[in-house]
């Protein structure tokens, strides 16, 4: 092969999207782990752990703005993590055709879906709602 | 010595074990690291699903939310939780693990330390979380 023939191949262009997948899953990996094992430590370890947690846990914490935007960055973060991740498993284990079409797109919905269902839940939410018994909401509420 | 060389090598006096397709890869650190870190992400991804719808549930109601949460509690599910918080922190050391091999060469040569080292860290970790979730669940 000669050096002509090497150069005759086009060059790519436009931005090449595997590579920031690539360099995504690495940089978004290392901010969830922080995420993640401060999500865990603050809901498991801490007090009485998972026995603790019930709406007004939730509503104590999403009263503050600080842990909203930590919930929602882990959300956005984890989801196209993982969803990217399911792609290359996907590209992997199916040949190009309908079935590979079908779970990507499968892959890309729910991403998707949930994205826009929990950023909308965590900044829609209603601490205390109207008609609801009070010892089931958190303790400012009674204010 | 190219004599002795060439006799192992054309008789050797025992056939060598059978190595798989001429790779020191499968069956080794590597290829575990490889495999341990896709049946994680995959379980993580799918509890991720969950997780979310059912913590979509504080928009429906106090109620439907404790609910939910409520089978969280369970002793079963407990149990599931040191299974889950195990596949995490798996896949978060192996992921740093993998960012270490990519960028860096010594790393690179030594990625099989580095998976004993994956497997030691994650054992120290479970032995801080599992007894402290137990309890939190066992007791009450």
């Amino acid at each position: 092969m000669t050096a002509m023939e090497f150069s005759a191949r086009p060059p790519r262009r436009g931005i090449n999207l595997e590579k920031w997948g690539w360099i995504y899953m690495r940089a978004s990996g290392v901010v969830l782990i922080v995420l993640i094992f401060g999500h865990l430590f603050m809901n498991l370890m801490v007090g009485d752990g998972v026995k603790a947690i019930d709406f007004g846990f939730v509503g104590g914490k999403w009263a503050d703005p600080f842990w909203q935007w930590w919930d929602v960055l882990m959300l956005w973060l984890a989801l196209i993590h993982g969803a990217n991740g399911m792609r290359t498993i996907v590209n992997d284990y199916t040949n190009p055709g309908v079935v590979q079409k079908v779970l990507k797109g499968a892959l890309f919905a729910a991403a998707a879906a949930l994205i826009v269902l929990g950023t909308l839940v965590v900044f829609t939410f209603e601490p205390c709602p109207v008609g609801a018994p009070a010892d089931l909401l958190p303790s400012f509420c009674a204010a | 010595m190219p004599e002795t060389s060439a006799g192992t090598l054309t008789a050797p006096a025992k056939p060598a074990r059978q190595k798989p397709g001429g790779t020191l890869y499968r069956g080794r650190e590597g290829m575990w690291s490889w495999v341990l870190h896709r049946i994680t992400g995959v379980a993580i991804f799918f509890f991720l699903l969950v997780h979310i719808l059912d913590t979509a549930l504080v928009r429906v109601s106090p109620e439907a939310y404790n609910a939910v949460i409520g089978t969280y509690q369970t002793p079963i599910m407990g149990l599931g939780e040191v299974a889950l918080v195990g596949a995490i922190v798996f896949h978060a050391f192996n992921g740093l693990r993998i960012i270490l091999v990519d960028f860096w060469a010594w790393a690179t040569r030594h990625q099989k330390l580095l998976f004993w080292i994956v497997v030691g860290l994650w054992v120290v970790t479970m032995l801080a979380f599992t007894p402290r979730h137990l309890i939190n669940v066992f007791s009450h």
